[in-house]
């Protein structure tokens, strides 16, 4: 799948907060062979490009770099930290976050919408992180969006693929739209899950970030998307319910 | 006796300080120099001076703990005013799986419940139901710390220059120790800063006895107490060098954090709201090193009064073979 035209190296987005330093996030990012790696602009550019440091250090990595719009809950907000992000990294690539609730980190897909109009009437590529909901899905793609990105579950919580009917149900409706998990992704095991649903990528932080080895974490989460990805080509098994009658065994009485 | 080699020592932070005294101890004529007007005029006058080796492990590097084992006996040596009461580890009632993260990584620590927490810390009653106590741990207040320093320095023959960016004309020393922050990074290119923030509040209605970390998946924050009821509430962590004020928000989730400990920081002063940048290497880990004659004592970033002792200790070796 094609993000914007681009071939992804891999289908593990890795974000860059929340790390003990920026030596230990370099090495996570070799370990994880990220195919995309986020930064967040709006904390750390208090207006004045007071990022720099950080930022050149995210660019010195060689590895495609999405930025976001993370802290951002107005559609001002996130058009303006999209702006300084394209001169900063200059990229049109801008994943697209306007939060609607500061605990759980919810978007605010009102907004978020009316901001993914803006941008994309701009010419930014839009990587909106939104809900599973599919009429959000249908107003995203409408208003010039080739990518979507739903939770799994609230950013930060680890919970995994909360909603797994409607994350099944977005790919199945929109076949052949790139789809990412964003947020809530714990463990490897989720991130495989989301690739065996036929999810094209995962983005991950909090998990590899503040696990206590970092590094061996993102070496996990690599496994597990190439397993994940394997397993959705190899078409796998389908579930038997084994409480349900079945043919009858050779010498045994039919069940049921 | 032979005279000692005489050693200039730009920067009167942390670890110019503590470099200018261990190598006066060892006999070296000492000139400090300061570019502010005062000791302790960057970041090392924000910290809030905890002496927590145990409590750090919890994200940084083993060494970093390793080497700051000595550091308490180092400060209650050289200062008055050093406090060994240990410190306390608690989260908001729906963050305790942090108590158990925290637990995980660190060592050294009593896991303890309600009625332990308030017989180490009556005031917080029985909002708390967990908690780790870390009882090797203990902590200063930098502001006192530092010009108790400067005094000892003074006492040991040492100079003390401030107002003085540069070396003072027309004097030649044997070796030069710079310990300047991030005004060093021209030559160390590797250096950045890491944005700070924190408040100082007046509170007549709350005594704490140690420092008290609150875990939060997102905001971790500590307050730490000094005389007269004053409290540091600190501080965030902002890959950032943007030095200017504090946002709203940081201000917000400091002082929430005060307010969740207790209710009744409700009604303290705000006496001072300060932002600083911890000079940082990327692996956020302190370094010596030598360029030319110049000793390099820099990338403190959050552990200036944990390693400076240490870090003091590898200079002078340096210096004295």
């Amino acid at each position: 799948m094609l993000f914007y035209g681009t071939r992804l190296s891999s289908p593990l987005m890795l974000g860059t907060a929340q790390y003990p330093s920026p030596a230990i996030l370099s090495s996570a990012v070799r370990e994880a062979d990220a195919g995309v790696i986020t930064v967040s602009l709006r904390r750390e550019a208090a207006g004045q490009r007071a990022g720099q440091a950080f930022w050149s250090l995210i660019r010195d990595l060689g590895v495609p770099v999405l930025p976001n719009t993370a802290g951002c809950h107005t559609v001002k907000e996130a058009v303006t930290t999209a702006h300084m992000a394209r001169e900063v990294f200059e990229t049109d690539w801008v994943k697209l976050e306007v939060i609607g609730e500061s605990d759980t980190l919810q978007p605010d897909v009102f907004g978020l919408v009316e901001a993914a109009r803006i941008l994309c009437s701009e010419g930014f590529r839009v990587f909106p992180y939104t809900t599973e909901d599919l009429v959000v899905a249908e107003r995203l793609l409408a208003a010039g969006c080739e990518v979507l990105m739903p939770w799994g579950a609230p950013i930060g919580s680890g919970k995994g693929l909360n909603n797994v009917f409607g994350l099944r149900a977005l790919r199945a409706h929109f076949p052949d739209v790139p789809l990412v998990v964003d947020a809530g992704i714990g463990l490897p095991s989720h991130a495989a899950q989301a690739l065996e649903l036929g999810y094209d990528a995962v983005l991950i932080n909090t998990a590899v970030a503040k696990a206590g080895d970092p590094v061996a974490m993102a070496r996990a989460f690599r496994l597990a998307v190439e397993a994940g990805r394997l397993a959705y080509g190899a078409d796998p098994m389908e579930a038997r319910d084994m409480a349900s009658p079945s043919t009858p065994l050779p010498g045994r009485p039919m069940l049921g | 006796m032979t005279a000692g080699p005489t050693i200039l020592v730009r920067g009167a932070g942390v670890a110019g300080l503590v470099t200018a005294v261990t190598l006066a101890e060892r006999g070296a004529r000492v000139t400090l120099t300061e570019s502010g007007s005062r000791v302790g005029s960057g970041a090392s006058w924000m910290a809030g001076g905890m002496l927590a080796p145990w409590c750090e492990a919890e994200d940084a590097p083993p060494e970093v703990t390793e080497h700051s084992l000595a550091s308490l006996s180092w400060w209650r040596a050289h200062v008055p005013g050093v406090e060994s009461n240990g410190s306390l580890v608690l989260a908001p009632a729906r963050d305790t799986a942090e108590i158990t993260r925290f637990a995980r990584r660190t060592s050294h620590f009593q896991e303890i419940g309600g009625e332990e927490i308030m017989r180490l810390e009556p005031d917080l009653g029985s909002r708390f139901s967990r908690a780790l106590f870390f009882p090797g741990e203990g902590h200063l207040d930098p502001r006192k710390a530092l010009p108790a320093l400067a005094e000892r320095l003074i006492s040991l023959g040492g100079r003390l220059l401030t107002d003085e960016a540069d070396a003072p004309a027309g004097v030649s020393f044997d070796r030069t120790v710079d310990c300047t922050g991030l005004r060093a990074r021209e030559t160390l290119k590797t250096l950045r800063g890491v944005r700070g923030e924190m408040i100082l509040l007046r509170c007549q209605d709350v005594t704490l006895h140690r420092p008290v970390r609150m875990l939060h998946p997102r905001i971790p924050i500590y307050i730490v107490p000094r005389a007269d009821h004053l409290f540091m509430v600190g501080a965030t962590m902002v890959e950032s060098e943007n030095a200017g004020p504090m946002t709203l928000r940081s201000m917000s989730e400091l002082l929430s954090a005060a307010w969740v400990l207790h209710p009744g920081f409700a009604e303290a002063d705000i006496v001072e709201m300060g932002t600083g940048l911890r000079p940082s290497y990327p692996d956020n880990v302190p370094l010596v090193t030598q360029e030319k004659q110049t000793v390099y004592v820099n990338g403190m970033y959050r552990h200036g009064y944990l390693l400076s002792p240490w870090l003091a200790a590898q200079a002078a070796d340096m210096i004295f073979g």
